[in-house]
């Protein structure tokens, strides 16, 4: 399936679980926090959402700022 | 007790609190503009700071899989995280950043809200960071507000709820030094929350005279990692907080039009 991945619109195994797409990203030990279409994710509920065909979704995390 | 030590317990007694929090040091730096992590690291420790700045921007995806982190050098556990709201120019995504950030830091909810109204001066848009300060003190969180230098507006941070209001000296990175020191006095006369510098301070001196004017701290980036030697700039900026907070607490002499002999005249000889 299509789903919109930090501004790019990239393709991703149909069924993902939000764990799985971390995964599949090689993501999965990171901390970062998940928005799906502009609905924070909490971490506790990764492994149960499902990630939908047209999804838009962002994975953030703190790098240097002033 | 030494005078050494008689110091050393002054400062253990005049602790910043923050959000319920005492903290020794009342330098907090950011942790942007820098080489390398190496460099943050190193700075940041000359420095002495316990509160550093973070921004929260999207991961790269499919790049090094071992690069590391920025957590990996200022880990949580030794600093108190304050991830700022840069880049918005609109409360909404303050707002949205500020979810995400907690999220992230595990309902960590100390956060530094700025809401630009323009990329050449960086000048907060005070509108917007009204209306996302309301909503983020409405959310829980715990805001750290940056702001002009009005003396009103910096009020109506505190009433709504912001734990620390945090007037600008100069232009972000402009190492302009405290352009308006009278209002930033008049802030600090009628706040009962913590008053803080952020951003144009370029040197020692400019945060030894934001202490001097009795702030409670002082918060900088550029000054440090655009420094030529940045770990020394953070180790004079350590002592230069340090001094302008003793200053301020020996309570200084007034100025003067003329002058005040610190000799004698009696027992002159000539």
């Amino acid at each position: 399936m299509n789903i919109t991945l930090n501004g790019t619109v990239r393709e991703v195994p149909d069924n993902l679980s939000a764990s799985a797409l971390l995964a599949v990203l090689g993501l999965a030990d990171r901390r970062l926090a998940l928005e799906i279409n502009r609905e924070i994710v909490p971490r506790s509920r990764f492994d149960n959402h499902v990630i939908s065909p047209g999804d838009t979704v962002e994975i953030v995390h703190a790098i240097g700022g002033g | 007790m030494s005078t050494v030590m008689q110091t050393q317990t002054r400062r253990m007694n005049d602790p910043l609190v923050i959000a319920g929090v005492a903290y020794s040091s009342r330098l907090l730096v950011g942790t942007g503009k820098y080489k390398d992590l190496d460099e943050t690291r190193e700075a940041t420790l000359a420095s002495g700071a316990e509160i550093v700045t973070v921004a929260i921007r999207r991961t790269n995806i499919g790049q090094n899989p071992g690069e590391p982190n920025l957590l990996d050098v200022i880990s949580p556990e030794r600093y108190t995280l304050l991830p700022n709201t840069a880049g918005c120019y609109t409360a909404a995504d303050a707002v949205r950043t500020c979810h995400l950030a907690r999220e992230l830091l595990d309902g960590h909810d100390l956060v530094k809200l700025e809401v630009l109204g323009d990329e050449k001066t960086l000048f907060p848009d005070i509108t917007q960071t009204i209306e996302a300060a309301e909503t983020l003190v409405r959310d829980g969180f715990k805001v750290m507000v940056y702001t002009n230098d009005d003396p009103i507006v910096a009020r109506r941070f505190e009433d709504m709820g912001c734990i620390a209001v945090m007037p600008l000296a100069a232009p972000i990175g402009s190492g302009l030094g405290i352009r308006n020191p009278y209002n930033i006095m008049t802030i600090v006369e009628n706040a009962t929350v913590p008053i803080l510098v952020d951003a144009g301070v370029g040197t020692a001196s400019d945060a030894a005279i934001a202490m001097e004017l009795g702030c409670d701290g002082v918060l900088m980036n550029t000054a440090i990692a655009g420094a030529r030697d940045p770990a020394l700039m953070a180790s004079a900026m350590k002592k230069a907080i340090e001094a302008g907070r003793e200053a301020y607490l020996a309570g200084r002499i007034a100025r003067k039009r003329f002058a005040s002999a610190s000799s004698p005249i009696d027992g002159t000889f000539f």
